[in-house]
């Protein structure tokens, strides 16, 4: 890895957390409806696992997916202005938080039904399979995903059929407000893809270089036509399950012991202590993630609404199918 | 007569009925530890303890089959969908198994379950969590159907519907927790399967429930101050139908409007208009009505979600049409 992949990696930790505390902001404010579910404190997670991709790779995950997007390439204002419901989200506005995607930035989709992309990722790389492209789909989902059928009935599939799947697990220990072990048989969920004959690793996801490391790897493999792969990988949520999460389920000096481990903090010490960077430079950095963010908001402040014809667009591919009725 | 919010009926009935009965128990995701996403469960956990206040995995299929078969064995589970669009990954479990199995095996078993759940749209929650799929449920026969719309209907037939030793599908609105209406004191139960009369009216008959009802009662004040005079008979439960109060409002008004907050095509409306077509034809002195949602997933953006469900004006502009 060069200066600049190095820097890259903080860089893009520090968009996602500062792009997250303006969504918060913003809600509080009434700007944002619906669900709004922070990836704050796992963004090592998704941004060492998609910066060992190739083009080539789909990535899919579930709702909590603004860093994903963000590391998938989707510019920070974009996603503001999907969060604000404005026409130059990347859905148009008529996705919100938890419905973002980009297809030409081979990004698949934030899905909102628990589990239910698992079988997609599974489709997914059978089109790639079917086609005879090395592409593999990295398909990424909570702990508490992987107790409902989708997820066994995917996973079990993609391994007896050999598809280029990287199945990535987020353990931040929780669903919701369930603790992995009182809704999970085992707590290492890396044993359930033991279940399936699929090889697997556990990895301290606090830590980006680590997750990148692992998902190269895992990637190799399942380019090499092996068949699936598991990575289930450790981290821990910051904020609330969504806004407004009264978190009940946990002392804030769980949280707090967390926040000692913050996947940015320790990059930015790995990046100094090892002089890869200096100081001043990752100040630079964060001034610019500052700039991006304001001018971001801005943006996405000063967007267009969709039109009143966007409702009814894009029901069928057909055009007018829908408006037989109740227009 | 005490004022409660519907959150609170709700609670109230549940918590009386496990006072009452140690057969009845919850299971769902969340309902424990967090108290419900809706918060109607909140303080139970502590209550009741964790035998029977059930927090489950996300696991939609297993919390109702698992219910279906704790029911057979004579419990009395309420099983939890945290919304209804999760109910589809539970659909082979109410549709194959909670609305036959006691036909298909001659009355052999019993299955007294209720699944609450939380349907509506209207919080910005995009497609996926935002359906109104009433209708699709009360399709199967097997099953019935409740969806209250004010607080003393929603305490007395959660009540009735624990107590039923026939499965129900129990139907909250996501944006009426807070409606507060009045409660009757102490113990009451309201039968399932009776339509209501919940304001009189000469002129024109507005067919509701859950949410269609809360639009129709404020249309009709707005009609009222125009000289209009509406009567609305609130549902209450989709199956069994009850037309009895439809026809009797209808033979008196000979025009009618239906307010549901679901899709319009196989809807609630197209049920509803068919039997006052097939039973009070001579009666009909104008074409029915329907005030739906429009036939598009439910976006995101705000203004577009609000054109897309059925408002007020709707609910007028339709009255105004029959009259
Ligand atoms: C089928 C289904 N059931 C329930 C929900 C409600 N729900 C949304 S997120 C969530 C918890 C998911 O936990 P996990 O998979 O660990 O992901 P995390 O939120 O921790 O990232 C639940 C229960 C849902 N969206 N879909
Ligand atoms: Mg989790």
């Amino acid at each position: 890895m060069d200066k600049e992949q190095y820097l890259d990696l903080f860089y893009q930790m520090v968009l996602i957390r500062r792009v997250e505390e303006r969504a918060a902001e913003l809600y509080q404010q009434g700007k944002i409806g619906g669900f709004l579910h922070l990836y704050i404190g796992q963004e090592a997670v998704s941004t060492g696992l998609i910066s060992a991709r190739l083009p080539q790779d789909r990535v899919i995950t579930a709702y909590r997916d603004h860093g994903v997007a963000i590391n998938c390439g989707i510019p920070a204002n974009i996603v503001i202005a999907e969060l604000l419901g404005k026409a130059t989200g990347c859905s148009q506005g008529k996705g919100g938080s938890m419905h973002m995607a980009d297809v030409s930035k081979n990004f698949w989709g934030g899905h909102a039904i628990v589990g239910a992309h698992l079988p997609l990722a599974s489709g997914l790389a059978l089109g790639d399979k079917y086609a005879g492209k090395d592409g593999v789909t990295i398909c990424m989902f909570g702990d508490g995903a992987t107790n409902i059928g989708y997820f066994h009935e995917a996973v079990n599939l993609s391994k007896v059929w050999d598809l280029p799947v990287l199945w990535v697990c987020e353990n931040n220990l929780y669903g919701m407000g369930t603790a992995v072990e009182r809704a999970s048989a085992v707590s290492e969920i890396r044993q359930k893809a033991e279940g399936y004959g699929i090889p697997n690793e556990r990895v301290e996801g606090m830590n980006v270089l680590e997750v990148r490391d692992a998902a190269a790897k895992a990637l190799d493999y399942c380019r090499s036509g092996k068949g699936p792969f598991f990575l289930e990988i450790t981290t821990y949520r910051y904020r609330g399950h969504s806004m407004g999460d009264p978190e009940r389920y946990r002392k804030a000096e769980e949280v707090k012991k967390w926040q000692e481990t913050d996947p940015i903090g320790i990059y930015h010490h790995y990046l100094t202590s090892n002089t890869i960077a200096l100081e001043a430079e990752l100040d630079a950095l964060e001034a610019k993630v500052a700039d991006e963010v304001q001018a971001a908001v801005a943006f996405a402040e000063s967007s267009p609404e969709p039109g009143p014809e966007a409702l009814f667009e894009n029901v069928y591919v057909e055009k007018g199918t829908s408006i037989q009725v109740n227009k | 007569m005490p004022k409660i919010t519907m959150r609170e009926a709700i609670s109230q009935a549940l918590w009386e009925e496990m006072e009452r009965d140690p057969k009845v128990f919850v299971l769902g995701e969340e309902v424990g530890v967090w108290g419900g996403t809706y918060a109607v469960t909140k303080g139970f956990y502590d209550h009741f303890g964790a035998e029977r206040v059930r927090d489950t995995p996300i696991a939609e299929a297993a919390i109702i089959g698992a219910a279906i078969g704790a029911a057979m064995t004579g419990l009395r589970p309420v099983a939890e969908l945290m919304t209804i669009n999760f109910a589809f990954s539970a659909m082979d479990h109410i549709v194959n198994e909670a609305a036959k199995l006691h036909y298909m095996f001659a009355g052999q078993f019993v299955l007294p379950l209720v699944i609450r759940t939380v349907g509506g749209g209207g919080r910005q929650l995009g497609a996926t969590h935002s359906q109104t799929p009433d209708a699709i449920f009360a399709h199967f026969p097997g099953l019935k159907v409740v969806a209250p719309g004010t607080p003393e209907d929603a305490k007395g037939l959660l009540k009735s519907a624990i107590r039923s030793d026939d499965p129900v599908l129990f139907i909250e609105h996501a944006t009426m927790y807070q409606v507060r209406g009045e409660v009757p004191e102490g113990e009451y139960t309201i039968p399932i399967g009776q339509s209501k009369i919940q304001r009189p009216g000469k002129d024109v008959t507005i067919v509701a429930y859950s949410k269609g009802l809360e639009l129709s009662m404020k249309a009709a004040d707005q009609l009222a101050q125009e000289g209009v005079e509406a009567e609305i008979v609130d549902l209450r439960s989709l199956r069994p139908l009850d037309m009895g109060p439809v026809y009797e409002s209808f033979k008196k008004t000979n025009r009618a409007v239906i307010v549901e907050e679901g899709w319009k095509s196989f809807g609630v409306g197209a049920e509803v208009a068919a039997r006052i077509y097939e039973d009070c034809f001579d009666y009909l002195d104008a074409p029915i009505q329907r005030v739906a949602q429009k036939e598009v997933p439910l976006p995101y953006n705000r203004t577009l979600e609000q054109m897309a469900l059925p408002q007020v004006e709707d609910v007028i502009k339709a009255v105004k049409e029959v009259l």
